[in-house]
């Protein structure tokens, strides 16, 4: 493993970091015990985005048909968008379920 | 060509930082540094000097300050001393680790208690190792060059390092010397504009300053070693391009009358000129003494220091800092090291002298050359680490 | 952004299509500081150059080689925040001067730390960047306790809360001095702009952190940032007591444009404290006695706060209710 890791030489001058947002390469996905289930069925009509505007992960995704879709990558199943969402469109389900 | 005038140390220092044409200052009085500042206000108040002078409320912000404004590319200076060096403490390895290339006048002054507003080393040297390119100075007109110099190398590519200049407190700070200004033109062509490789720019956005866990951060130390031992080659070269441009020459170590001596003073900063006059008057005796002068101490000049003693069978070096029980002298401690793997070296003793701004008179000289004379010819007693010279018993 | 004059408008139609505070940053799950920056950045835009100083936000933000920044970002260290931004500012107002960096680029320089780094050991250093006038936005993402060492006491920390340096036991409440009151004690700078926000009124904290960003000078935003882990309640709760602090009155929501306080909510009748301290386990050792002494200062603060809307010029705002 340490073999692998770049030398004094290959890093960065003052370990500065070049490339914005790279955590998002980073799987928070795999912290979460539970996952935000939509049912899009129940979405209000006009998609209010709180799911969206409270998920402290970013983890929130408009997908073609205007719905917040999760990012399970990121997804830390904090259970916020479930609570906030006005008509219960979202459930938190245990993992492996 | 420029002109020969008149001129105290602290302004010499805040000419320098005007013709380097700063970007940034911010700093925060303390005596003795105090003259530098109110200098640059003045210059900047009367539009001489186009930079943006942060007043701040303490040498903690004047630091920190200094840390942005380089890091989105502004060349950037401070001067502090003293307490106000060791409020700046924490900042200091921060700057030299995000490789901010800020120059500092630290006019030496003693750390309190009892609070002494007068010179003695005691604060840089407990800096030491915050991984700044240091130098000594002796006269104003050094002073000056060495600030002039400082930006040049702390800006190099190769380095990218903060550097500090020392100036005595009072005894350098506060002496008028004639004094050879150059002219603007001369300073723009030695030193062209800073040119940044990294800074905090939207359309280029990075993250200056992140976490560093225990797999990296000893290679990044180590990066940061590489980039200040080898700020030394930049160091020469860019001295032998100053004295091209300005026929002053400038090496690490100065030498003054070491061919044939046999008891060498080594000593920095401005007691220089004092210990000169000392060697001067022991040879008038027939003493075969000489004296070698630390100019700079970060990075340590192994080499140049080594070739200095050369020959010589005992060092007598005075140090103006005490390292509370410990071996002495931090310049001593250093010297001791850097010959420590030679087959054949002088004797090296330690003395205190000039804390708190104690004078060091002539006859403190010729104290410490006739106590490396005993050494040498009855050997230190067991215990022998350090003299303190001129104390009262 | 649409206001909000009903759920139907919620929110804007066209959201950004990349975060600034990027996805795969390490805070805990329903981190409210993590969410605050998200809501905040989204207004700042990318002419943004932000100085964190150390605490969770730095350390959940920048593991190396990774960074959840996409503007330019900068941490010096713990106790100043506020200096480093002020180099900033004061870097690239004379660059500008002289003609090194756009002339016509208005940068939002943020100054952002915690409630530890903002009303204890940084306090100094905003001091004295208010004081000297930088044109930045300091942002305090206020947990209420210094959560990166393990949620030890700040002064910022209120009156009753258990933590691991103020903890309850057999002889101790938790806590037992007063919430200092930053943005008053910023207001008395007499800065053009301060206020307060919480992420869980997204549209009230979008529109003043707007504001801070625009103004000209020194601006503070004091943000309320629910923590699970610190706090002791679900990670799902996170807005939720944001909400229930702000209708309880124990984070009044207001700002101090040009000298004058403005309530942003103007609460007739508030939510009994009780409702929103048994929601956190850092209240959970309280006794009735202390949920009233707790509730009389609230009271007390909150009724203060009243006055000072009422007797400013800017009066109080009640075309939202
Ligand atoms: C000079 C210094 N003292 C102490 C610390 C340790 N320390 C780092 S972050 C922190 C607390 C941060 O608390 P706060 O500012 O409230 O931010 P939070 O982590 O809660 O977001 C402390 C005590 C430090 N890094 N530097
Ligand atoms: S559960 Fe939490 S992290 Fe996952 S999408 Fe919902 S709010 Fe975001
Ligand atoms: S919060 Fe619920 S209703 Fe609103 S957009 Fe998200 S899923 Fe739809
Ligand atoms: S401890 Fe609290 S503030 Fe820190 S990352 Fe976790 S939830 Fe966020
Ligand atoms: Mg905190």
């Amino acid at each position: 493993m340490a073999d692998e890791m770049p030398t004094w030489r290959e890093y960065p001058m003052a370990a500065i970091i070049l490339e914005p947002g790279s955590t998002a390469k980073y799987k928070t996905g795999d912290w979460r015990s539970r996952r935000p289930v939509l049912d899009s069925s129940k979405c209000l009509k006009s998609k209010c985005a709180r799911c969206w505007i409270y998920c402290p992960d970013a983890a929130r995704r408009v997908d073609e048909d205007g719905y917040f879709e999760v990012d399970l990558s990121h997804c830390k199943g904090c259970g916020i968008c479930a609570r906030e969402c006005p008509p219960g469109a979202i459930t938190m389900v245990e993992e492996g379920e | 060509m420029g002109k020969r005038i008149g001129l105290e140390a602290s302004l010499a220092v805040s000419e320098a930082v005007k013709m380097a044409r700063a970007d940034a200052v911010a700093a925060y009085p303390i005596t003795p540094q105090t003259h530098i500042v109110e200098e640059l206000s003045q210059m900047v108040a009367d539009g001489d000097l186009d930079a943006d002078f942060m007043v701040v409320e303490s040498e903690h912000t004047a630091m920190s300050a200094c840390c942005g404004a380089s890091a989105v590319g502004a060349r950037t200076f401070t001067a502090t001393g003293g307490p106000g060096l060791a409020l700046m403490h924490e900042m200091l390895y921060i700057a030299s680790g995000l490789r901010l290339p800020i120059v500092m006048a630290i006019v030496n002054r003693a750390y309190s208690s009892p609070i002494s507003i007068w010179g003695d080393h005691s604060d840089v040297m407990a800096q030491r190792d915050a991984g700044w390119i240091q130098f000594f100075a002796e006269t104003g007109q050094e002073v000056f060059d060495l600030t002039i110099q400082a930006f040049k190398i702390a800006e190099d590519k190769r380095v990218l390092l903060p550097a500090a200049v020392n100036l005595d407190g009072f005894t350098l700070s506060h002496v008028i010397e004639p004094f050879d200004m150059p002219d603007q033109e001369e300073i723009d062509a030695f030193l062209p504009a800073y040119e940044p490789q990294v800074i905090l720019d939207p359309d280029k956005p990075v993250t200056m300053g992140a976490v560093g866990f225990p797999e990296i951060y000893t290679e990044i130390k180590k990066q940061q070693n590489e980039a200040l031992l080898g700020a030394y080659e930049v160091i020469l070269e860019v001295w032998e391009g100053f004295e091209k441009a300005f026929g002053r020459a400038y090496h690490p170590v100065e030498s003054y009358r070491t061919d044939d001596a046999e008891i060498l003073i080594s000593i920095a900063g401005s007691t220089a000129c004092t210990a000169r006059v000392a060697v001067d008057n022991m040879r008038d005796q027939g003493k075969k003494v000489g004296l070698v002068r630390t100019r700079l101490w970060r990075p340590y000049p192994f080499e140049e220091t080594r070739a200095a003693v050369k020959g010589a069978k005992a060092v007598a070096v005075m140090d103006r800092c005490l390292s509370f029980g410990g071996p002495g002298g931090p310049i001593c401690s250093e010297l001791r090291s850097a010959l420590y793997p030679l087959p054949e070296k002088p004797v090296v003793n330690s003395y205190i002298v000039g804390l708190g701004g104690r004078d060091i008179t002539l006859q403190d000289f010729y104290t410490v050359v006739e106590d490396a004379e005993r050494v040498l010819s009855e050997g230190p007693p067991d215990e022998y680490q350090y003299k303190m010279i001129g104390v009262r018993e | 952004m649409t206001e909000q004059t009903g759920r139907a408008k919620f929110l804007p139609r066209h959201l950004p299509s990349r975060e600034l505070f990027a996805e795969g940053h390490r805070g805990c799950q329903g981190c409210g500081e993590a969410l605050a920056l998200r809501q905040l950045l989204e207004v700042a835009g990318p002419d943004t150059i932000v100085c964190s100083c150390t605490g969770c936000v730095e350390i959940i933000s920048s593991p190396y080689p990774e960074t959840a920044w996409r503007v330019p970002w900068i941490h010096v260290a713990f106790e100043n925040a506020a200096a480093v931004a002020a180099g900033v500012e004061a870097g690239i107002k004379i660059l500008r001067k002289k003609g090194r960096y756009p002339a016509d680029r208005r940068i939002n320089v943020i100054a952002l730390a915690g409630d530890g780094g903002t009303a204890d050991i940084g306090f100094q250093a905003l001091s004295g960047a208010l004081e000297r006038w930088h044109d930045f936005t300091y942002i305090c993402t206020d947990n209420e306790a210094y959560m990166n060492t393990g949620i030890q006491r700040s002064s910022s920390t209120p009156y009753g809360a258990s933590t691991t340096t103020s903890p309850a036991g057999k002889i101790s409440i938790g806590q037992q001095t007063q919430k200092k009151d930053m943005p008053m004690i910023v207001a008395a700078h007499d800065i053009p702009y301060v206020a307060t926000c919480c992420p869980s009124y997204p549209l009230d904290l979008i529109k003043k952190a707007r504001r801070a960003f625009e103004t000209i000078g020194p601006t503070y935003l004091h943000v309320f940032c629910p923590c699970p882990v610190g706090w002791r309640h679900p990670s799902d709760m996170s807005v939720e007591i944001g909400r229930l602090a702000v209708k309880a009155g124990v984070f009044p929501l207001f700002e101090i444009a040009d000298g004058k306080l403005k309530l942003n909510r103007k609460m007739d009748k508030r939510k009994p404290v009780v409702e929103y301290l048994e929601t956190q386990g850092r209240f959970s050792h309280l006794k009735p006695e202390d949920v009233e002494e707790i509730q009389r200062r609230v009271d007390e603060n909150y009724q203060r706060l009243v006055h000072r809307a009422e007797c400013d010029a800017g009066g109080i705002d009640r075309s939202r209710h």
